[in-house]
């Protein structure tokens, strides 16, 4: 069927698309700028990584304890996040990323410069689960972030977020406790990014401080961008083109960061919306021709 | 009974009781906008009290005021651009939560402004700024507030839209409300209000009726032109 090489590659793309997913609930329907997302995959992959490695925790019990912790550091971090505002905000998280980075870096429970080893994959039914297998896993970790993602977008929480990307103070003014939700939003979001963190440990078997960087927050940042921020389509197509695109390209994958801080400083100027955002250009494009295409039925 | 009693805006002082409509009518920068935001708890007095229903609410955040059911209607149609009238006017219902009230509520609204019906699923920013005003509107109303706050509703509207808006406000009145109306326009203001106060920099000059404040030879020639 498929090439190992293909589920390799395919399997890093579904972990970024996890992440992706995660970080727009709180950049694009919460509209809580943040550069520090891939802190929070470390905090998830060192989590699920020290219980596997040293507690002797199997990996489900383990992937699960990465989320909760995952979650709830973002919960914890994001009260010096609330004072501040968009740009500050952006400097805030960023510094979050570096002082979790250089913790794992320095500190040498966490390993330090060597990071951990020895990391198994997945077991079920006493057998370690195949590379398709553990492709499965990651899929329906994704299904299930998707119906969280379409859940929150329906209910009220959806439209509190919508409101307080909008207008924060209006958002007050009609009674939604703005505290609340963007604690939530950071929240779930860093849930989301701690599961792909032990995902990611637990498929490469070792990990390093480096995998977690501020480099790293900008790949998962740029996808979010590239594809739509806010929307659902938007992540996740922007998480398999530029997923991929390394795979197709050697200079592109050695020069990752660059091509992708450039990515990001294009798109912010001209293209707002990504690829697929309510406002890029393909989806007024597809909404102009379909609006052409109307009168004609008539 | 005193709906809110407030001392904060450089010595002033005034109340607006259960079923009242008032004004405060005043020249731009005497401060009208920053006693309804100081109202909502947009901003923060830095002495004085703010109570509402008897109970000090001066410290209390604004989304915890709007949960007692003071509503603001902000000066330039605030309303959220991005999301749809239906959107915009569920926020509006927010702390209701119930669906069978939520339902309620919208219905409400599109019979109020039936022009906002047809438009349910079109972005804010896609309605013209007469329409936008009245989605500030109903939105604020959506949630049952006790106290609506209306700042500078008139402006920047069309005459005819003006006309219609202080006809809606008169309406709501009729029906109960208990409104604080913030004006530039103090001919309209004071044509639809129950009770009124001049704020100029430093605090509240006059107070009375809406029809004594009309009559006032001051107030005629500060601010009605005449």
């Amino acid at each position: 069927m498929l090439s190992g090489y293909v589920v390799t590659v395919l399997i890093t793309i579904g972990i970024y698309v996890i992440l992706a997913l995660s970080l727009n609930m709180i950049t694009g329907y919460a509209g809580q700028i943040s550069l520090g997302h891939a802190a929070f995959m470390g905090i998830g992959a060192y989590t699920s990584a020290l219980l596997y490695t040293r507690a002797e925790f199997s990996f489900w019990p383990a992937f699960l304890v990465a989320g909760l912790v995952a979650g709830a550091v973002g919960a914890v971090l994001a009260i010096p996040c609330l004072r501040v505002r968009e740009d500050f905000l952006a400097i805030t998280t960023m510094g979050i990323n570096f002082v979790v980075e250089a913790t794992f870096l320095y500190v040498p429970f966490f390993g330090a410069g060597m990071g951990i080893g020895g990391i198994n994959p997945p077991s079920l039914f006493g057998s370690e689960i195949s590379k398709p297998g553990f492709l499965l896993l990651v899929i329906g970790v994704i299904a299930a972030v998707i119906t969280v993602d379409r859940w929150l977008a329906r209910s009220w929480i959806g439209l509190a977020w919508a409101a307080i990307r909008e207008d924060e103070a209006a958002a007050g003014t009609m009674g939604i406790d703005v505290v609340r939700f963007k604690v939530l939003a950071f929240t779930l979001g860093s849930a989301g990014a701690g599961l792909a963190g032990s995902l990611y440990a637990h498929f490469l078997t070792f990990i390093m401080p480096v995998n977690f960087g501020f480099g790293q927050s900008i790949v998962i940042l740029s996808m979010v961008v590239f594809g739509g921020i806010g929307t659902l389509r938007g992540p996740i197509v922007g998480a398999i083109l530029l997923g991929a695109l390394p795979e197709f390209s050697r200079p592109a994958m050695e020069y990752r960061t660059l091509l992708y801080g450039i990515l990001l400083l294009l798109l912010m100027r001209y293209q707002p919306d990504g690829i697929l955002g309510e406002r890029s250009l393909l989806v007024r494009g597809w909404h102009a021709l379909r609006q052409q295409a109307a009168p004609m039925k008539n | 009974m005193t709906y809110g009693e407030f001392a904060a805006v450089r010595g002033v002082s005034f109340d607006v009781r259960d079923g009242d409509l008032v004004t405060i009518i005043g020249a731009n920068g005497a401060g009208k906008s920053t006693i309804l935001r100081s109202i909502m708890g947009l901003l923060r007095p830095r002495a004085g009290k703010i109570l509402f229903r008897g109970e000090d609410i001066t410290a209390e955040p604004g989304y915890l005021r709007a949960r007692r059911g003071i509503s603001l209607v902000p000066e330039g149609r605030r309303i959220l651009p991005d999301l749809t009238v239906e959107e915009n006017l569920r926020l509006g219902t927010y702390f209701l939560q119930d669906a069978g009230e939520v339902a309620a509520e919208l219905e409400r609204a599109y019979i109020l402004f039936p022009q906002l019906r047809a438009r349910g699923r079109q972005r804010g920013k896609t309605l013209s700024g007469g329409e936008q005003q009245m989605l500030a509107i109903a939105r604020a109303l959506a949630g049952r507030p006790r106290l609506l706050l209306l700042d500078e509703v008139s402006l920047g509207l069309m005459p005819t839209l003006v006309e219609q808006t202080f006809q809606t406000i008169k309406e709501l009145h009729r029906q109960g409300a208990t409104i604080l109306l913030v004006e530039q326009n103090a001919r309209m203001a004071l044509s639809v209000a129950t009770r009124g106060y001049v704020l100029e920099t430093g605090g509240i000059t006059l107070s009375g009726t809406a029809a004594e404040l009309a009559a006032d030879p001051k107030v005629k020639r500060a601010y009605l032109g005449g």
